[in-house]
């Protein structure tokens, strides 16, 4: 009996937990359907009936939006194809062999994905400056490169250790050049770590802002993340016109939701690494 | 980085191990590695090495428009180490970073053990509802909260002014430093506590039955199995847990900068990233700037240590 009281009050208390934690995800979707005058009301509007797309038509036709839409695809497809390249060719180097210089380079890899933003922008913003590389696409895609292929390099490490090197010997036996085999039997079998350290790439790109202020400073240059930022901002003068600024952060957030979700399982995982299993 | 980082790691005495796999000495890894090594060498090792080389120089203004930059020696960093500011904006930083990982693995922890006792159905709400808060792009959270906070139509004025007695409606949340750094916590906060909340809980479903059943057997209270039983074993990833919270609530930058864009700017908003941003890119001075980025890295470098050991340990297992 006591039991069952204690498990009801369990559940009650992970429900009010979990709507506190979502509160802002719904606060966000909610004012987004919602009317500059009903907004402005002084009582909040819990529920959007009445609501309507005006604000994501008005997102919509924001040359600014879509200008800034179109350079976070571009950068993000840049960095992401080039990277998994990148990526797969050191993890199958460091997965697959044991040579002079290997420890080294993982070191750095690990070391380089501890450094925050704020201890090297400095530095890139000149290096690009130099460069007359900032406000372009080449500029800040060196950047992110660079920020993203050590964590890709690491994750794939473990899925290319995870194919037994038989498996690639067999086919070697069987006639397949190292190429063949890494091409038909590797390639196929890496598909999944492929997909999922994707995923964590284009998140990790895709959401980036720091870099982007430094590097990103004219308005045509922007990238989502930044557009938002001076669209939340922009109206910031006289009354800001939240219902679209939220539409903004919903279409911003998005396809980071849906993404993040195919990935989440794997998320805790490996960053916690090896710890659980002790 | 890669050719500053390398010597430490080759210079203890190196065992020559046999190769586990293949034992032909071949130049293909070298040349996998080529285009990994070169993206780190140009997006990450020349700037890095810039900032090392430059953060003993003189490189103001003047040296902007043409100046050769002079070495001082450590000037940059005696001039920063002197200065109260800076030691007031980084010892800010610090308190900030454990205070925040602080909060955010109590509340973590007590989210995974709720997990562990209520019923499956409401587990799943409160892991989608925390997925949901993970998932979000930070420019979106820091939006939504200046929304949430915004001073005549915000959500958050409007309810506190519900309670008897209290009147909230236009209260700048963000004008008072003490205030902007309390709102700054909470929204850091409740988007890490999720990833923290999932680890801890997966760390939980490793403990057996059998052992909590014979804990209990021996008479152990519900306090004396969590301290004595469960808490030894998901320690390990406590430690990383904590490690990786410390690492990301020094990293704050994106979160203050938007806070400072949307709120109050100024020193006394400022932790080291927003600092090293108004020094470098706002005022010029990039030897001084260098000199207090390289003593972020030198921190975080200290913090992440065992967090790096572990990983790479764990490589070597493989």
């Amino acid at each position: 009996m006591k039991h069952t009281i204690l498990r009801g009050a369990g559940a009650a208390l992970a429900v009010t937990l979990a709507a506190i934690w979502a509160f802002p995800v719904y606060w966000m979707v909610n004012s987004s359907f919602l009317t500059p005058a009903t907004i402005s009301k002084l009582t909040p509007t819990w529920v959007p009936f009445g609501g309507n797309l005006s604000n994501y038509r008005a997102v919509l036709q924001d040359n600014a939006f879509l200008s800034a839409l179109g350079m976070s695809l571009v950068v993000t497809a840049i960095c992401l194809v080039l990277c998994l390249i990148y990526a797969l060719l050191a993890s199958f180097a460091i997965g697959r062999f044991r040579f002079k210089g290997r420890k080294s380079f993982v070191l750095a890899i690990i070391v380089v994905q501890m450094l925050p933003a704020e201890a090297m922008f400095i530095a890139q913003y000149k290096m690009l400056a130099s460069a007359n590389l900032l406000n372009s696409v080449i500029g800040v895609s060196v950047i992110y490169l660079a920020m993203v292929v050590p964590f890709t390099t690491w994750m794939l490490r473990g899925f290319v250790a995870g194919i037994p090197v038989d498996l690639e010997e067999a086919a070697m036996i069987d006639g397949c050049t190292r190429m063949g085999a890494f091409r038909r039997v590797t390639f196929p079998l890496l598909a999944p770590g492929l997909v999922a350290s994707g995923v964590f790439a284009f998140l990790q790109v895709w959401n980036e802002f720091a870099l982007a202020s430094i590097i990103l400073t004219e308005s045509q240059k922007a990238t989502l993340p930044l557009w938002l930022r001076d669209f939340a901002q922009s109206s910031n003068l006289g009354v800001t016109e939240w219902g679209e600024v939220m539409a903004g952060s919903v279409l911003v957030a998005i396809p980071v939701i849906v993404f993040f979700m195919i990935v989440q399982g794997r998320m805790a995982q490996g960053l916690v690494g090896g710890a659980v299993k002790g | 980085m890669t050719t500053t980082m390398t010597a430490p790691a080759s210079s203890p005495a190196r065992v020559e191990q046999p190769p586990r796999r293949r034992r032909r000495r071949s130049r293909l890894p070298y040349i996998l590695l080529i285009p990994a090594v070169g993206t780190l060498l140009i997006g990450l090792g020349y700037p890095v090495t810039w900032q090392i080389l430059n953060s003993f120089k003189e490189y103001g203004l003047k040296q902007q428009f043409g100046q050769p930059a002079e070495f001082v020696g450590f000037d940059n960093y005696i001039a920063l180490f002197t200065d109260a500011v800076f030691w007031q904006i980084a010892l800010r930083s610090v308190v900030f970073m454990a205070a925040t990982a602080a909060v955010t693995m109590v509340i973590g922890i007590a989210f995974a053990l709720l997990m562990k006792v209520v019923p499956t159905w409401s587990r799943i709400v409160l892991q989608v509802a925390m997925l949901l808060a993970w998932a979000m792009p930070i420019v979106a959270q820091m939006t939504v909260a200046n929304w949430l906070i915004d001073d005549r139509n915000g959500v958050v004025n409007y309810v506190l002014s519900l309670l008897p007695g209290v009147d909230y409606i236009g209260h700048d949340w963000l004008r008072d430093p003490l205030s902007f750094f309390g709102v700054a916590l909470v929204i850091i906060t409740w988007a890490s506590v999720p990833f923290v909340a999932f680890s801890v809980y997966a760390g939980l479903t490793q403990v057996s039955e059998e052992v909590l059943e014979a804990g209990q057997l021996d008479g152990a209270s519900q306090f004396q199995m969590l301290r004595l039983i469960i808490m030894p074993i998901i320690r390990p990833v406590l430690v990383i847990l904590i490690l990786l919270q410390l690492i990301w609530d020094l990293r704050v930058f994106a979160q203050i900068q938007l806070l400072q864009d949307f709120g109050a700017g100024g020193e006394r908003y400022d932790l080291l990233g927003t600092y090293i941003y108004g020094l470098g890119i706002g005022q010029g001075q990039f030897g001084a700037a260098a000199a207090a980025a390289m003593v972020v890295m030198i921190l975080t470098l200290a913090v992440s240590w065992g967090y790096v050991r572990r990983l790479l340990k764990e490589d070597e297992e493989s």
